[in-house]
């Protein structure tokens, strides 16, 4: 099993790449890239559960939960360590997703949607009206150490930058892996028809469980990643329409790929950056308007014009009516 | 004693003004099984338009009796141009399509209405206080309350009584409820569907908007009011059944009477109890209380 597919060597190729153009762009485009690289996890974690056919509209919550374990420790336990506030933020988003998986796992389509919007509501109100907290003001974030290595300055943020990098590119890796293994290819037939896969001798309660974990953990990387790139949470990050930004990324980039979320996340932010700049009252418009065009023109997202055109196209009903062309 | 009133009191308006902000959104799923995101947006415009056109109107000098008509037409206009544009511009193309799909379209939709708003309205905050102002307060066990409360209950009963009026003793009603029943048999029976469609998303954007309108006074009119009420709105609908419009009403009393014992006994859970009930209430009745029985494809 060591061979790579041709996603996981575009990575792989892309890590250098990215260390390097942090060396040679200037600071303020890294820190968009390292920002996007944050978010393009959460944006991961709601592609793979789309790839079953579950839109999550509450992938904030385990966001927030990275961002905020992250912020805790080093606020109350001073632990700056990168790799332990990683961990932490890892294991409350494990502990959470295994708990609250039961509940959702039975949900399927808007259900699914609603009910883990209103999970990620709860943690927002809950951080909103935590005075200790900061409220809706949030809370910094000290400067990450890594182990015995607690660079300054110049080194420290280009040291996040590689580390963050490298955490994101192999997480990408190895959920790529998921998408080709059994649990992967499991969620796209639960997509297709679940009572089927239920005949057939698979529990679709585990694969979507164990899917919602997986995105909690990937999500809750992202939270922590990004959280240490702004040296800041606040309780927006599990507010519903962070979530819905982050469908928005997946619904524009297309689930065809692991790379497309996250190029997609990079070009949302520049593009953000941009509109909000010269005009700041149109933007959301701007936003839904291409979401609106590419549902209708592009159903698969801006990655179907990248990706080949294979000529097996199946039933897909979260992309609505690709269905029946070209069977 | 006095606390137990107090939430009674708080509940029930609480519970006013979420079965009026929610019982359109709960309308439009039943007929079209469309869950609309857009309805915050609906939510929104009329808040803006009636605070906006109160303002006008108070400027005058005018008395301010007038003042309350203006709220039920600023919501009729702003429901029914946007739920127009909306229906017919965008949404009757896509009838038929998955339901998760067009969560995703209602919400492109709903991004575009939040900036046709600050594009209107711009971005300061509105306040139209004088209706509210107006009623005075009653007092029950020495709290005194706003009269304008008592107006939205009286309000949010008379749409509840008229809705349910409308949808057992009139043609049009008995209609959409054989709509709601089975879409597919009432179209085989000779029911222009696409008519009531329209008929239905007009009904429920305008119910939205006067929702929007109603609160007008009692708040000060800012940019993120649509985002804040949809996600009460889902709360109320799914804890009675989505689709159901009695289960608008439980919901809505149950979220309000959660909201209001929360805010008396423990002011933090405020935002949260809400989520927190809906939560509890799905843990054992999946579909919500009131929902409809639906068969699994195969």
């Amino acid at each position: 099993m060591t061979q790579f597919d041709r996603t996981e060597l575009t990575l792989f190729a892309a890590l250098p790449v990215l260390v390097l153009l942090s060396v040679l762009l200037p600071s303020w485009i890294v820190n968009y890239i390292q920002v996007s690289l944050g978010t393009g996890m959460v944006a991961l974690g709601v592609m793979i559960q789309m790839r079953a056919g579950l839109v999550s509209f509450g992938q904030g919550l385990y966001f927030c939960i990275g961002g905020y374990a992250a912020g805790l420790a080093g606020k109350y336990f001073g632990i700056t360590d990168l790799f332990a506030l990683l961990g932490l933020g890892v294991v409350v988003a494990l502990v959470t997703s295994v708990a609250l998986g039961f509940l959702l796992r039975r949900y399927r389509e808007i259900f699914y949607a609603m009910l883990s919007l209103a999970v990620s509501m709860i943690l927002y109100g809950l951080l909103s009206s935590t005075e200790e907290l900061g409220s809706t003001d949030g809370f910094n974030l000290p400067v990450p150490t890594y182990l015995f290595f607690a660079p300054e300055g110049e080194t420290a943020r280009l040291t996040l930058f590689a580390i963050t990098a490298t955490i994101v590119i192999l997480s990408a890796v190895v959920l790529n892996r998921l998408l080709r293994s059994s649990l992967g290819l499991v969620n796209e037939a639960i997509r297709e028809n679940e009572l089927r896969v239920e005949y057939l001798g698979t529990s679709a309660h585990m694969a979507v469980h164990m899917t919602y974990v997986v995105a909690a953990v990937v999500s809750s990387m992202g939270g922590v990643l990004w959280a240490l790139a702004l040296g800041h949470v606040d309780p927006e990050m599990t507010n519903w329409t962070t979530s819905g930004s982050f469908v928005f990324i997946v619904i524009l980039a297309g689930t065809g790929s692991i790379i497309a979320p996250l190029i997609g996340t990079f070009l949302l932010e520049i593009l953000r950056v941009y509109a909000v700049e010269l005009s700041p009252n149109t933007w959301q418009m701007i936003l839904g308007s291409v979401m609106l065009l590419t549902i209708i023109f592009l159903p698969k997202g801006l990655w179907s014009l990248v990706q080949k055109t294979s000529p097996r196209k199946r039933f897909d009903p979260d992309t609505g009516d690709a269905v029946a062309k070209g069977v | 004693m006095l606390t137990a009133i107090a939430i009674a009191v708080d509940g029930l308006g609480f519970a006013a003004w979420l079965f009026l902000s929610s019982v359109g959104l709960t309308l439009i799923y039943g007929v079209m099984r469309i869950l609309n995101i857009a309805h915050g947006g609906f939510y929104a415009l009329g808040a803006y338009a009636s605070a906006w056109g109160i303002g006008l109107y108070m400027q005058t000098g005018n008395p301010v009796g007038f003042a309350f008509l203006i709220i039920p037409v600023m919501a009729l206009i702003a429901g029914v141009v946007a739920g127009l544009a909306i229906e017919r511009g965008v949404l009757r193309f896509m009838y038929g399509r998955d339901e998760v799909l067009m969560v995703l379209v209602t919400y492109a939709m709903f991004l575009i209405l939040e900036d046709v708003t600050k594009l209107i309205w711009g971005t300061d905050s509105y306040v139209a206080w004088q209706p509210a102002y107006a009623l005075g307060t009653i007092d029950i066990a020495g709290i005194p309350y706003t009269g304008y409360k008592f107006l939205i209950i009286g309000v949010a009963m008379l749409c509840g009584g008229l809705l349910y009026w409308g949808l057992t003793h009139t043609r049009v009603g008995k209609l959409l409820l054989v709509v709601i029943e089975d879409r597919e048999v009432s179209m085989a029976l000779g029911i222009n569907v696409t008519k009531f469609f329209t008929i239905t998303f007009l009904i429920g954007a305008t119910l939205g908007a006067l929702g929007g309108a109603l609160t007008a006074p009692e708040i000060s009119v800012v940019p993120g009011i649509g985002a804040e009420i949809i996600v009460m709105a889902f709360a109320v609908i799914v804890i009675g059944g989505m689709g159901s419009i009695p289960g608008a009403i439980i919901g809505a009393l149950i979220v309000g009477f959660a909201r209001a014992a929360s805010v008396h006994i423990y002011p933090p859970a405020e935002l949260f109890s809400i989520y927190l009930v809906m939560a509890a209430v799905l843990a054992v009745k999946p579909y919500g209380l009131f929902a409809l029985a639906e068969g699994r494809k195969i």
